[in-house]
């Protein structure tokens, strides 16, 4: 028997993120811990710096309410819909007493340096950046050449959160994770940092996990807590449970377009509520419900064999 | 414009242009927004049996509607694989396994070169755009590289303010001595498709119109590019939508006219 992680929201946000830390919350488009996010905010945690591939509404949301110091990030906006008005007016320098520092990569250039993180190595070689002002914008993007005498790519440094918050399907007490769907680069980005939350839709038992060994994503030998937190990744999505809220991704473009109104949606949305349970409630059963699969697709099962 | 019975829009000519030039191709990036619809009704109609790959992960996606985003549930099931991020880009990008990767800009100039990360300085910018993405390594690592934007004086620029993916850089002759000497695999751009028009790549690398849409002319082109571009002497006239081609955008890609408007 393994001791159990499993923590709430907040003892996992108070105890395992610091003010000054490096926060990586990843989850390409799927399974974005948006439950972590605002209780990070909630918590008034101060001067982080910020990684993920793709900012989206979550670190729009972060950065208009203050957390963050610095961003790290490929692309940066509200995918189909258009910008991130809290990130922008930051950047464009509209708010000169809450600057905000950038630190640009490429998609492959971000998760080879969680991949270098991961693995300990001292840079991620990748063909990508030649005769771009990439590396010009951003120093740390090196050329090198080739030990072997075959020419010169470029380097990324490894990038070592302190803390990578990843949502998932399911956990064992311990915090051995199971996801499917887009894996994105969470696996990288958990075996990255320093302390690693996972915050699932359900806990289950070891032997749910153990029966399907190829879909474990993450070993509770480096998770530090398990939040359960059904729903906790809205408005992104998990797949085969819940779609992803295409309408609050559209709704969010006019408020985070007024800096007045995104405050207005923070206080509304996130601080005058105690939690992920309220922040559902608001919402609705009705507009959750909308959001179910229309249907079901189950995988086929495999044969794993049993060797005595 | 009208097809025969039918009228179209200059968003569904374009969608329609690039669908068509990927007739033959096999394995295709796809991004967000304008590829995202050309890719899927190219699929529908010139290239079966092209495989569509998703950044997010996806080789060989079978989606069963037209998502917002291109990180979508439906690009999952039904796929024939679903792997990381770094397998996608390390294995099937930079292997050299894509022969399309569609990109847009916000600027490009004369040489394919595209701009998606800054208007003005890159450290007090005027206006801060998404930045590269997978833009970079696609531009790089792509077998060949179409461009799907619209036309416009800020858009189709002499000098782009910030290079995030490179196109034919100075010209074909620097290009192809900078590709054979990187090791790149890519060969660069290949088809621009504008709401006016389909431009290829001529011998000294440059954009040269090739094809004008209905109802556009040669002074629309002119007005709207930021430099002498070139006319191909032999220059086509786009034929018009067919009318499949329009029902499957309307009926089946994009009913709610999201990227069609």
């Amino acid at each position: 028997m393994t001791t159990s992680k499993v923590a709430s929201m907040r003892d996992a946000v108070r105890d395992l993120v610091r003010d000054g830390d490096t926060v990586a919350i990843e989850g390409f488009t799927h399974l974005i811990s948006f439950a972590a996010g605002h209780e990070i905010i909630r918590q008034r945690k101060r001067e982080l710096t910020l990684a993920r591939l793709t900012p989206d509404l979550v670190y729009d949301q972060m950065i208009a309410a203050g957390v963050a110091r610095k961003l790290i990030f490929s692309w940066l906006g509200n995918p189909g819909v258009g910008g991130l008005g809290a990130i922008r007016r930051r950047v464009e320098g509209e708010l000169p007493d809450q600057p905000l520092e950038l630190e640009e990569y490429s998609h492959f250039g971000m998760v080879g340096r969680y991949t270098a993180g991961a693995m300990n190595l001292p840079f991620f070689p990748l063909r990508s950046y030649f005769e771009t002002d990439l590396p010009v914008a951003n120093p740390l993007i090196r050329p090198i050449a080739s030990p072997y005498g075959d020419g010169t790519i470029y380097a990324v440094p490894p990038l070592r959160p302190d803390v990578t918050i990843v949502h998932a399907q399911r956990a064992s007490a311990g915090g051995d994770t199971q996801v499917w769907g887009l894996l994105g680069c969470q696996k990288e980005a958990a075996f990255a940092a320093e302390r690693v939350i996972v915050v699932v839709e359900e806990l289950v038992d070891e032997a749910v996990i153990r029966a399907d060994p190829n879909r474990t994503i993450i070993p509770g030998l480096i998770v530090d807590a398990v939040v359960v937190e059904p729903w906790g990744a809205h408005p992104s999505y998990v797949q085969g449970v819940y779609d992803r809220d295409n309408r609050f991704y559209l709704d969010w473009d006019p408020i985070t377009r007024d800096e007045a109104t995104t405050q207005a949606w923070l206080r509304e949305w996130v601080y005058e509520l105690d939690g992920r349970a309220a922040y559902l409630e608001k919402l609705g059963a009705e507009r959750l419900a909308s959001l179910r699969p229309s249907g079901s697709a189950p995988s086929g099962s495999v044969d794993y064999g049993a060797y005595r | 414009m009208m097809s025969g019975e039918m009228t179209f829009s200059k968003s569904e000519m374009m969608i329609v242009a690039a669908a068509r030039a990927l007739a033959g191709r096999q394995v295709c990036f796809v991004g967000v927004g304008l590829p995202n619809i050309a890719v899927n009704l190219a699929k529908r109609t010139v290239a079966p049996e092209l495989e569509l790959v998703y950044e997010a992960g996806v080789f060989g996606a079978r989606p069963a509607r037209l998502p917002l985003s291109i990180g979508d549930p439906t690009i999952v099931t039904g796929a024939t694989a679903v792997v990381s991020m770094v397998e996608l880009f390390g294995y099937y990008l930079q292997r050299g396994l894509i022969d399309v990767g569609f990109l847009g800009a916000a600027q490009i100039d004369r040489f394919g070169n595209i701009n998606t990360t800054v208007i003005g300085d890159y450290a007090h910018p005027k206006t801060r755009l998404p930045g590269s993405g997978g833009a970079c390594e696609i531009a790089i690592n792509a077998r060949e590289v179409f461009v799907i934007m619209r036309q416009s004086r800020r858009s189709f620029v002499d000098a782009i303010d910030f290079r995030t993916s490179p196109g034919n850089l100075g010209g074909a002759e620097q290009a192809e001595r900078i590709r054979r000497e990187g090791g790149w695999l890519g060969r660069g751009p290949s088809v621009v498709v504008t709401d006016l028009g389909i431009y290829r790549f001529d011998e000294g690398g440059e954009m040269r119109l090739e094809s004008l849409h209905p109802g556009a002319t040669l002074d629309a082109v002119r007005e709207t590019i930021g430099w002498e571009v070139a006319i191909a002497a032999d220059l086509a006239a786009t034929p018009p939508p067919s009318g499949e081609e329009l029902r499957l955008i309307r009926e089946e890609l994009d009913p709610d006219g999201v990227y069609t408007k």
